[in-house]
């Protein structure tokens, strides 16, 4: 077998796979529909043993109390809704791995869309007047002060006689 | 000059940050605020560790009887061995009384550990299956909360008591909330 073919299958055996869940399948619910909207909710929360996983991927004891609790309030009939408030009212915003939009976190909302406006700002008054010194002549002179007298009579010949010189 | 002060700008962007940042960096990301604190503590009724002399507490036991203090432990729970003899120090001050919850324990460990180490509480329970701690929204063993003479937390510890901690903050707020009291 070449090695081009032996790398193609190594590829597809790879992929094929599925990724090594942590929900056991003692805990999923019989109900597809039911299950399906845990599995939801359980990725948006955090464990709070790792933090960084949500209860979703996390193999923490404390990840498994969570989502056979999410899964016991939705076959109890609560909305996807009920169950993350009964989570969040336990243990804080915190829990959420998408922060609330809320005037604490506005900062982190709108923070980043406020320091680009910024930014756009300045490019924004950057090039509008570097077009203001490019029309004003070539010394840049600045913009708010008066334009150039024009030349004295005195002046204009003797750029007349400059000029002739350079021509012979 | 208005122009130099406008350069100046960017280096007041970075040092505002940078001290923010350096602050963050001093606090420990595994410590999270409580979403309980000034909240009422939850309706249970936890049993005692089976096989033991408890008689197991409830949260009328929280209402009412003065400045409480509820510790979360394991026999599982290295951290808990030692602050156990802190836990039991705080309950010989008898400046409150101490309720222990036993957490996701096997009665029988429980009930050598106490043995062993010593028993401070005024009574235990065993919450086995870990639902009233999560009600408490406790998430790491083990945990110390205090609770006022009306029923609401008022200030949580996670992780291990330290000799430091208990003078410093958690007498000071026992004396506090006592006086509130005003007993």
């Amino acid at each position: 077998m070449s090695r081009g073919v032996a790398c193609i299958l190594l590829v597809v055996a790879v992929t094929w796979l599925s990724p090594a869940l942590a929900v056991n399948p003692d805990e999923v619910l019989s109900d597809p529909a039911l299950e399906e909207r845990a599995r939801d909710i359980s990725k948006g929360l955090r464990c709070l043993v790792c933090q960084n996983q949500s209860i979703d991927d996390s193999d923490a004891d404390l990840a498994k109390d969570l989502r056979v609790l999410v899964r016991e309030r939705l076959s109890a009939g609560d909305s996807n809704d009920a169950v993350i408030q009964f989570v969040v009212a336990r243990y804080g915003d915190f829990v959420l791995l998408k922060p609330p939009f809320k005037p604490a976190t506005l900062a982190l909302w709108l923070g980043p869309v406020g320091i680009a406006g910024v930014g756009l700002l300045a490019v924004f008054f950057f090039f509008r007047r570097r077009r203001l010194e490019v029309s004003a002549g070539p010394h840049g002179a600045p913009t708010s002060a008066k334009p150039p007298e024009p030349l004295s009579d005195d002046e204009k010949r003797r750029m007349e006689d400059l000029l002739k010189d350079d021509k012979t | 000059m208005q122009r130099r002060f406008f350069y100046l700008v960017p280096l007041a962007v970075f040092l505002v940050m940078a001290i923010y940042f350096a602050v963050g960096l001093t606090k420990d990301p595994k410590i999270l605020p409580s979403a309980l604190i000034d909240k009422p503590v939850p309706d249970f009724a936890l049993p005692p560790i089976e096989g033991g002399p408890g008689k197991g507490f409830s949260s009328a036991n929280l209402k009412g009887d003065g400045v409480t203090i509820v510790n979360v432990f394991a026999s599982w729970c290295v951290p808990c061995r030692v602050e156990h003899p802190l836990i039991a120090r705080l309950a010989e001050l008898n400046v409150a009384k101490v309720y222990g919850l036993n957490y996701k324990d096997k009665p029988k460990d429980a009930l050598r550990w106490l043995a062993e180490l010593g028993d401070p509480y005024t009574a235990h329970g065993a919450d086995t299956k870990g639902r009233v701690a999560i009600d408490f929204g406790v998430y790491g063993v083990p945990e110390t909360f205090i609770i006022d003479n009306t029923g609401t937390i008022r200030y949580k510890h996670v992780g291990p008591m330290t000799a430091d901690k208990l003078e410093r903050e958690v007498l000071p707020i026992i004396k506090k909330l006592d006086k509130g009291n005003g007993q």
